[in-house]
Parts: structure tokens; sequence; C-alpha cells
């Protein structure tokens, strides 16, 4: 599925990913664990195409194909989705809006029909009701106003919609009360498929109780610099990330 | 000095030049060497539908400055509200021609004027003049549409007086043309009378696009309420310039304006001079301007969704752009205006 090779990635004048290899099967779940700063964020950026974020070595491939050459949009509709860190506010475009019109530009983009309005409010009502977001909600200007765990869990529902193929989570735990961990977990479990791959970067343990990784990466420095079973998460959590800052 | 004059008299010492402080961001007398013939009558039986056609009860046409039936007055009396078209075309090729109307809103009549600038030709220039008279009580939304041609010279201007308590809204909404200008300017009488001045501007290309306002409060109690805002792309240039004056004694007035703009791209560029000039003691006056980017992060983040990168900008554009469209009170020609702006958002810079 996704392929990672000795990539590098600069933004403005600085060097953040340093040679950086990794592969995700099909049907996988990996997570990313690491410092603040080591990287991730830019990691995930880079992997969507974020302009500024430069690629200067290595490659990105999913299914073989080159991610590097695609723009944003391009990758979104091959199915790269990023749940992002910090999900940005959309001023006068209610969430509807925004979603229908990402919706059918990436079936434009694969040559699909677009969904008509009926067909798309009896989706997003059924994902709605299922990470129990209130429909009201959709028909107001998209993120503007609501909380860190409203945005994290509007992140979880427009992946639900789009339903893409690349699963990238940085964060999504962050800000989100114990119920709403646990709804948006389930909502991202439900994704989980033989012909679907998920990265999750956390800095707890808590979300991989929920949703269990095959495989745990330590991004530090730039680097993948550990990997491991599920038990290495458990093992960060007791002893941190100093044993690997001479390896980075 | 206007475009009028000049028209009128083949004099293109009569044309606004840059020299003129209200014309200085939209010379008109550099851009000609002559002031062109006048334009024939043209064809009525080729005019097109207007943009409001369903929409109105009544039309009045001009047709290359010349009205195709009746008067150029009118007046509307008091009764159950009414909707009138009133178009402009130019039907012409290298031409000029001026239009007049007088419009008079009898005291507590009740209209919506659908004003359209139409264009089915190039190169010419056109001016129009408007005098709007309301009676006491009387209430007018104007809603004007400009739709030019993109290498006409365009002028509109309309003289707004109010009674007490009439209330005057208006919504401009132009993509410009090689020089386009529309022109406001009201006299209000305070004593309750109520005005909403708006615009929106989306010129791309070469385009110029100038909204130019004055309200004149000279009694107390009035209320002035303005919202422009812009988007310029390509090489388009957006001028506004407002000005609120409150006389000595009008006092207890109210009057926002704001002007908000957008610049699309690095060799557009917008010219704004807001101006409240108060000479009263007690008012409550407010203003603020912005010129700014779209934000890129935004955009990154609807393209990472699957938008691409010029429809983005055309729903983030037109997100930002719709609260003066969301401003018009007639539902008809609020849907009308909208679809208006993202059709000519979606078009190449
Ligand atoms: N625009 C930028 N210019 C220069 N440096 C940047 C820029 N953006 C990020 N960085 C730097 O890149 C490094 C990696 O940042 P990144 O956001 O990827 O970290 P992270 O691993 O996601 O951290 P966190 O756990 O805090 O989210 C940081 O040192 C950060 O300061
Ligand atoms: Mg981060």
């Amino acid at each position: 599925m996704l392929n990672i090779q000795d990539l590098h990635v600069r933004v403005g004048e600085t060097e953040i990913i340093k040679g950086l290899s990794l592969s995700v099967p099909a049907g996988e779940v990996h997570a990313i664990m690491g410092p603040n700063g080591a990287g991730k964020s830019t990691l995930s950026y880079a992997l969507a195409g974020r302009p500024g974020y430069e690629v200067t070595g290595g490659s990105i491939t999913l299914d073989g194909e080159d991610l590097t050459a695609l723009e944003p949009n391009e990758r979104a509709a091959k199915g790269v989705f990023l749940s992002f860190q910090y999900p940005l506010e959309i001023p006068g475009v209610p969430g509807l809006t925004f979603l229908r019109t990402a919706l059918n530009a990436q079936r434009k983009a694969r040559g699909e029909d677009e969904v008509a309005a009926p067909a798309f409010l009896k989706l997003i009502r059924e994902k709605a009701a299922a990470l129990k977001i209130d429909f009201e909600m959709l028909k107001r200007p998209l993120n503007v106003g609501f909380s860190g765990g409203e945005k994290k869990r509007m992140e979880i529902l427009q992946m639900a919609v789009l339903s893409p193929r690349f699963l990238i989570l940085d964060e999504t735990d962050s800000g989100l009360d114990i119920d709403a961990l646990r709804i948006v977990s389930e909502g991202v479990n439900a994704m989980r498929s033989s012909d679907r791959a998920m990265l999750v970067i956390t800095h707890y343990q808590r979300l991989l109780d929920y949703i269990r990784p095959d495989k745990v990466h330590v991004l530090a420095a730039g680097r993948i610099v550990a990997s491991g079973g599920p038990e290495l998460a458990q093992e960060l959590e007791r002893s941190g990330y100093d044993q690997y800052a001479s390896a980075a | 000095m206007s475009l009028a004059a000049a028209i009128r008299t083949g004099e293109v010492a009569e044309l606004p030049s840059r020299r003129d402080e209200d014309w200085r961001w939209t010379d008109l007398r550099g851009l000609l060497r002559a002031v062109p013939p006048a334009s024939p009558p043209g064809d009525a039986a080729a005019l097109a539908v207007g943009p409001f056609a369903v929409l109105a009860e009544d039309e009045v046409v001009f047709l290359n400055g010349r009205r195709l039936m009746g008067l150029d007055a009118l007046t509307i009396e008091a009764g159950a509200p009414r909707v009138l078209a009133l178009r402009f075309v130019s039907q012409a090729e290298g031409t000029a021609h001026h239009s007049d109307f007088a419009l008079t809103l009898a005291p507590g009549a009740v209209l919506t004027l659908l004003e359209s600038h139409e264009s089915a030709g190039e190169a010419y220039v056109a001016d129009s003049a408007l005098d709007i008279r309301l009676g006491e009580g009387a209430r007018l939304e104007r809603i004007v549409l400009i739709d030019e041609a993109a290498d006409a010279i365009a002028v509109d201007s309309a003289e707004v007086s109010l009674a007490p308590n009439a209330v005057f809204a208006q919504a401009v909404l132009t993509r410009g043309a090689r020089r386009q200008r529309s022109q406001t300017r009201v006299r209000h009488p305070g004593g309750g009378a109520r005005v909403r001045l708006d615009g929106l501007y989306l010129p791309a290309g070469a385009r110029l696009a100038d909204l130019t306002t004055e309200v004149l409060h000279q009694g107390v109690d009035g209320t002035t309420s303005q919202l422009t805002k812009g988007a310029v792309r390509g090489q388009a240039r957006g001028v506004f310039q407002g000005r609120i004056v409150v006389e000595e004694r009008a006092d207890r007035t109210d009057a926002r304006m704001g002007h908000h703009a957008l610049i699309l791209s690095e060799r557009a560029e917008v010219d704004a001079k807001p101006e409240l000039l108060i000479h009263a003691d007690d008012v409550a006056c407010a203003h603020g301007n912005t010129v700014g980017a779209l934000d890129e992060e935004a955009l990154f983040y609807a393209e990472q969704r699957g938008i691409p990168e010029a429809e983005a900008r055309a729903m983030l554009t037109e997100a930002f752009l719709v609260e003066v469209v969301d401003r018009i009170e007639h539902a008809g020609a609020r849907d009308v205006a909208r679809a208006w702006v993202a059709e000519h958002l979606r078009e190449e810079a």
C-alpha cells in the first residue's frame, strides 16, 4: 500500500524529515509515536502534499504510484486522507456544502457520477448519527467556533463520508473527552478493512487500546528510530524517549 | 467635468482625469484620444432577456441610450409593492451613448428596482444618470448588476434624495470593465430615514471596477449602514471610495461603513478611500477597512479533502463575498445575485 523510502523533507530552510523509510501494507494499522517537534506532523503534511513542504529526496508511493508528483486534491482522490492535528476553520462555508463539494470533486476525479443531494443527505445523516454529531452543526460554517473535540469529531465524519483508502490520523485523540475518544475510535475501527491502511500518530497509549496497531514506530529527529509490535507503545509509556536521543 | 458632458459635447477635455481628486484611480482622460461617435439606435428585436426578467412586473429598457418605449421619467404611487426592471443595454461597437432616467416614489410607495447594465457589444462608452426621489415614508430597494464588456468604458451615476422616514437600500454588484464606475450620492435628511448602501466587486483580467459613494447627512436621526466587499484577480483593480458626511446639527446620526477586499493574485490591486467627515457632536459613527489574501492553510485543507485549487479559491472567495448578497432583501434578486457571483468567480482570471 504505502511505501516511503529514504524520505527527506525541507520546510523553509530547515530539513525536518531526514531519511525516513516506512511501509504500511494494506489491511494494517501502524502507529507513530515520538517527542514533540520530531517531525510527525511534517511527515503527514508531506504525504498530503502541503505547499511549502518540499520533498528533497526519496520517494512516496501508494500502490506503486508516485504521490509526490500529484497535487493535494489528486492525492485525496487516490484515497489519501489526513485528519489534521489542528483542523482549519472555513468561514462562510457550511459543513454540508464543503463535504458535498469535496465528495463530488473526488468522484469526478475518479470518473464516477456525482452524488445527488438526497443520497448525500442520507449518507451524511447516517454517519453523523454514528459519531453522535448533531446534524444541525453541519449547517454551520465548517469548524468555525467549534470546540477542539468537535473539530476532531468533524474530521472523522469527513473521513467516514469520503471513505479514503489511506488514512493518516494526526493526534486525533488530543482534545477528546473520554466518551468522544471511544466514539471516534469506533468510527475509525469501522473503517478498518483489508484494502485500507492507516497511520495513527499519537502521544498516548490510550488511543491504541481502542485502535489496536499492527506495528508501532518511534519517530525522533526526522527518522524512524525504532519499530515493534503494540508492546513498544507500552514500553514507551514507561520509559519515555530518552533512550532514542542518541539514536537520533 | 463628466463622461456625460464629454459625450454630449464631444470634448475630450470634459473627461474626468487623474487630476480630479475623486477620479485619480479611475482616469478616463488618459484612455481616450477622442470621444467616440454617437451610438446608432440599436436593434430592439435582437435584445436578449435581462438577468431579472422573471422577477419584474414591468420593464424599462434603454438601448444605446434611448428608451425603447415611454418617457424618461416614472412616478410610483403608494399602494401595493411594485417590482420594476430597469435595463441599460449597450449594443454598440466603438461608439458612445448616454441615458437619463428619473424615478420618483410618491409618499408611502414601495418599489424594488432591479437594474442591469448589459453588454451586447464591445469597446463602447456608456454613461447613465439616474435621478431618484423618495417621498415621506417611501421604500426603495435598488439592486444593480453591472455586466459590461471587458473593453468597455462605463459610468453610472445615481443622485438619490430622501424625505424623512424614507428607506433606501442599495446593492451594486459589478465585474468592472476597461474602466467602470458606479457612483451613488445620497442626500440624507435624517428624520428617521434609513439608508443601506452595499457594494460587491469582482473584476478579473485587466478590468477595473470602481464603487464610489457619498452620503450627506443633513438632519438629525438618520442612519446609514454600508458594506462593500471585493475580490480582485489577474491584473484587475478594485476601487472603493466611500464618503459619509455628517453635517453640522445632524445629531444622532448613526453611520457605519465597512470595506473589505481580497487580493487573489500578485498583480491585482485594490485602492480604498473610506472617509467619515463628521461636523456634528452627538453621533455614532464607525468604519472598518481591510485588504487581505485568502487563508493559504484553509485552502490546503480544502484541497486535502479533494477540492481542486481553483474551486477551493472560488468557494472561499464566494463565502467571503456572500455577506453582501445576503443583505439583499428581495429573495428572487438575492438568488440571481448569488448565482451571478458564483458564476463569475469560476471564470478564468
Ligand atoms: N514552517 C516551518 N518553518 C521552520 N520550521 C518548522 C516549520 N514548521 C514546523 N517546523 C519545525 O519542524 C519540526 C517538526 O515539527 P512537527 O510539527 O512535524 O512536529 P511533531 O512531531 O508533529 O510535534 P508535536 O508532537 O508537537 O505535534 C519542529 O521543530 C518545528 O518547529
Ligand atoms: Mg504534530
